[in-house]
Parts: C-alpha cells; sequence; structure tokens
C-alpha cells in the first residue's frame, strides 16, 4: 500500500501554534532519513520543494484563459515543503516512518494513502 | 431444541463480535466480513429451528460466513484482486477446508478492538464502531444510546469504516512500543460508554443505562484477552464497584441519592466482592495506573458501612496518588472532597475555594454541590443554599436536579 508523507510547515506569525520545536530541519537530517528510506526499501519517490514564496498559480477558466499569479494561495496558513511516497503493509508502518521524519518535529507530516487503480 | 427466536437472538448478540473479528482478521475486509456475517445469522435463522442451535454456534457460524465469502470472491473478480493485493485469505487450497465442530476458533476481537480505537479515528467514531463490531449492537440501538438521529450515527460508521479500509488501518495488536498508548485509547473508550450510561441512570429513558452493561462486556471481553494487563483489570474492577451502587443510586421518585445517604443495604453485594478482587490483582503491579487507584477508592467506599466511617484518610491518600497520576481539575475536586471529610469542611472547603479559577469545574454542578456540602456542615444555610441553588441550575439529569433543589430548599428554609 502507497502513503504519501506530506511535510507540512507553518507559516511564522499570523497567530499560528507553534511547531513541535523551533528551527528547521538540517539538510542532514533529512538526508539520513531519506537514507533509511532507501535501506528499508520502502522508498517510492521523494522530492523537496523551493519555499513557497517562489510558488506560482496558474487556473483557466472557461474560455481557456490563463490567469497566472505570483505566490503561494494567500490564505493557506501551512505549506507543503516536500514529499515521500512510500510502499508499507499498513497505515501504523506508514504512521512509524511519518513519526521519524524530520518534519514532524519542526512541522508536522500528513499521511495520505494513494488511490489504487 | 424447542422454537428458536430468543435463544437464537441471544447466541447472535454474543457470537457476533467474534464472528465479525474472525471475518475481519481472515479477510482483511470489514464490510466483506459484515455482509457474510449478516448472511450467515440469516441461514441460521432459516435453520436452526428446524435442526436446533447447533453445539458450536459460533463454528458454525464461521464456517457458513466463510463459505458465502468464497463464493461472493469467486463472483467478483475485483474483491478477488482487491483481497489478493491485502495479501488476505483468497488462497484457494485454503477454501474448501472446513471447520471442524470442536476447532480451536481464534478469538480476534481485541485486534478488531484495536483496529477501532485507533488514533487515525475520532473519538465519537471509535466509540460507535466499538459498539457496533465489538459490542453487536445495531446502529438505531447506538443511535438511540447517544441521543442522536440514527441516519447521523449511520454516516458516522460508514466514514469510520470507510477511513480502516482506504486508510489500511491494520487489524493488529500493536507492537511493544505503542501498545501503551493504544491501550490506553481502547481503555478511554470503554469508560466513556460506561459513564455515558451511567451519569443517565437517572433517567427514565432506561435504554441508555444498557451502555453500562455493555461497556462491562467490553471490559470482560478485554480482562479476558488480556488477563495480565492491569489497567485492563483495574478499569474492569472501577466499574464493578462503581455500578454496584446502581440499585440505590436513585430513589423510588426519580430523585439522586447522594453516596453519603444511599442504602447500602441494597448494594450489589457480589460485584463488590468481584471488583474488590480485581482491584487487589491489579494493585500487585507496580508502578500503580490510575484505573487501579479509582478502583481502590471504589472499593473503599464500597465496604465502608456508612459515608462516616470510611477510611477518608485512605481515600485522602489515593486521591493524592491519583492526582499525581492524572493531575486534573476534576480529580483535584474529589481530592477536595476527600480531605472535607478527612480533615474536616473548612479545611476542604479551602480546597474547593482554590479550584474556583477552574472554568471547566466552575461551570458544572459538582463543585457548586461540593461547596453547599461544605457550607451546610459548616453550619452556613446561607451561603449552602445559593451553592446549592446554582448547582441545580447546573445540573443535566432530572434526578440530579431533584436532589439539588431539594438540597437549596432545605438550607434557604430559617430553621
Amino acid at each position: 500500500m502507497k502513503y504519501m508523507l506530506l511535510i507540512m510547515g507553518f507559516r511564522e506569525g499570523e497567530g499560528m501554534p507553534p511547531p513541535p520545536s523551533s528551527g528547521a530541519p538540517s539538510a542532514e537530517e533529512f538526508m539520513h532519513y531519506q537514507q533509511e528510506l532507501g535501506q528499508a526499501g520502502v522508498l517510492v519517490d521523494s522530492g523537496l520543494l523551493q519555499s513557497f514564496e517562489d510558488a506560482t498559480q496558474v487556473q483557466v477558466n472557461d474560455a481557456g484563459e490563463r490567469l497566472v499569479t505570483n505566490g503561494p494561495f494567500a490564505e493557506s496558513r501551512e505549506y507543503l515543503g516536500g514529499y515521500q511516497i512510500i510502499d508499507v503493509p499498513d497505515l501504523d508502518a506508514a504512521l512509524d516512518w511519518a513519526a521519524r521524519c524530520p518534519g514532524a518535529k519542526y512541522g508536522r507530516v500528513e499521511v495520505r494513502p494513494l488511490v489504487e487503480f | 431444541m424447542g422454537p428458536a427466536g430468543e435463544p437464537v437472538e441471544a447466541v447472535f448478540r454474543e457470537e457476533y463480535g467474534r464472528l465479525l473479528a474472525l471475518l475481519a482478521a481472515r479477510f482483511g475486509d470489514l464490510d466483506l466480513a459484515e455482509e457474510v456475517a449478516a448472511q450467515a445469522l440469516l441461514a441460521a435463522v432459516e435453520t436452526w429451528p428446524r435442526s436446533g442451535v447447533p453445539r458450536e454456534p459460533l463454528a458454525w457460524l464461521a464456517t457458513t460466513a466463510r463459505r458465502k465469502a468464497l463464493d461472493r470472491i469467486r463472483r467478483d473478480a475485483t474483491l478477488a484482486t482487491k483481497l489478493a493485493t491485502l495479501h488476505a485469505d483468497a488462497d484457494p487450497a485454503r477454501r474448501s477446508e472446513p471447520v471442524a465442530e470442536h476447532e480451536h476458533i481464534p478469538d480476534d476481537r481485541l485486534q478488531l478492538m484495536f483496529a477501532c480505537c485507533h488514533p487515525a479515528l475520532d473519538l465519537e467514531t471509535q466509540t460507535g464502531l466499538t459498539l457496533r463490531y465489538i459490542a453487536g449492537l445495531s446502529t438505531a440501538e447506538i443511535a438511540q444510546a447517544f441521543l442522536v438521529p440514527p441516519a447521523t450515527m449511520a454516516q458516522r460508521l460508514t466514514r469510520g469504516k470507510r477511513k480502516i479500509q482506504q486508510s489500511r488501518i491494520p487489524f493488529r495488536v500493536p507492537g511493544p512500543a505503542e501498545l501503551e498508548s493504544r491501550l490506553s485509547l481502547v481503555l478511554h473508550v470503554v469508560y466513556l460508554i460506561f459513564t455515558e450510561g451511567y451519569a443517565a441512570t437517572g433517567h427514565q429513558d432506561l435504554v441508555r443505562c444498557d451502555l453500562v452493561d455493555e461497556a462491562i462486556r467490553l471490559a470482560r471481553i478485554l480482562h479476558r484477552l488480556m488477563p495480565g494487563e492491569p489497567r485492563v483489570t483495574g478499569l474492569l474492577a472501577l466499574m464493578l464497584l462503581t455500578d454496584a451502587r446502581r440499585p440505590a443510586r436513585v430513589d423510588d421518585h426519580g430523585i439522586a441519592v447522594s453516596l453519603e445517604d444511599q442504602d447500602r443495604g441494597r448494594w450489589d453485594s457480589s460485584m463488590i466482592d468481584e471488583g474488590a478482587r480485581l482491584t487487589t490483582q491489579a494493585l500487585r503491579h507496580h508502578p500503580p495506573n490510575s484505573w487501579s487507584v479509582q478502583a481502590a477508592i471504589a472499593a473503599l467506599h464500597d465496604e465502608a458501612p456508612s459515608a462516616q466511617e470510611t477510611d477518608w484518610r485512605q481515600v485522602r491518600m489515593l486521591y493524592d496518588e491519583l492526582f499525581a497520576l492524572t493531575p486534573t481539575p476534576v480529580v483535584a475536586l474529589n481530592r477536595a472532597i476527600a480531605i472535607s471529610w478527612h480533615e474536616g469542611p473548612q479545611a476542604g472547603l479551602d480546597h474547593l475555594e482554590a479550584l474556583a479559577s477552574e472554568p471547566g469545574l466552575t461551570r458544572q454542578h459538582h463543585w457548586h454541590a461540593a461547596r453547599g456540602h461544605a457550607f451546610a456542615r459548616l453550619g452556613r444555610h446561607a451561603a449552602a443554599a445559593a451553592a446549592y441553588r446554582r448547582a441545580s441550575e447546573l445540573a443535566q439529569t432530572p434526578a440530579e436536579i431533584g436532589y439539588l433543589s431539594a438540597r437549596a430548599e432545605k438550607y434557604a428554609t430559617p430553621g
């Protein structure tokens, strides 16, 4: 069963609840986690995203016209920082991996099962 | 065997949870398990009145349900593929294997209970699923018990079941690293079912009292499956020792009777004996857990001939211990009440007043009633009347409102 671990970060300020730990995970922490996933043979895919400030929004209306806007969706208080797709037997195994993700310490990790076709 | 009906019903009620747990564990699919369990029960209703209830009803039901499941898998290629990816029991070699009359049938209810009480589900869903699948209550019965429309409960159960399926919550007892916290959730659900029913025992609505029995039945199942687990033993003991007082809790006019004024002769002595025995057993484990300590407090009350002759010193010490384990405002309130009995009403009142800034307490009647009681014992009748009046305004059940209003009246009358 495949699960996506969405690594969510909080935007600072705006009365946001503080993350479990302050600061941000280091690249080394993520590298190490990535290696562990690889060695366990559960990693399907992964990616880290550039800052949400570099995001661009695209929408297409009924007439087929593009609307391109700069930046993240204004109202979102959280942003996606990266993801892993893992293949494990069940939710408990996925939660175990999510708990070890450095993102869980500094923000939160959302675990979503992938639709199976 | 005579005409079925009630005996068949009784067997179903008793066996449904085990049957469903068995099928869920075997096929890894709750929908399928539910469907074929229902079919097996239907087959039993048709067959048993003629042939008699089989000696091993569960084995009969399990065999029948499994056959139905395998038929269903044969007919439904999509389901077969799905089960294959689940590595579930779609293996043809095992398909025709019959269940012998005396084959040991595993009890998989613990696994199913951990799935129903998984932290990925919200508390209301955990409670609903546990009552539906482990206790075998119908959706309508659960809805009635929690005073929600049946459609709301049906939707809640469907969503919960869907999440178990889609996110593949395993039917498994968690490993040692997670067991502690996961078992806490299971026990919390069982106790919530108990308190939901217990709080309502003053209602004319007797249906809700069934929740108390269901909670005790669930705790008995857990205790049978985890006999060495002191928290389970403690919880079962606590519920037995509390429910033992049920016959004396409400008078003939439906008015609540305080612990102090209850006719202790009406308490259920066999439940008290069993509860006390279990408490001793649970307290042998160190360090003690909050369930066992609460059970020990309940046992001291149950074994005392009157409120005055209760070992309040011991009760107070146990509340100190409980507060160290779970420092909640409610425990602090109960501790203050114990202090008022042990050291005197003024000491108790001082502790109660120190809790005046806890909104969770001041919005409920218990804190006000405890103050009223302390004032009354100090001879401060006007203050007692005011506190009892406030408590009666905040109380929820007619039995409690009746009791608290009567107290307020009593102390408001001069002389």
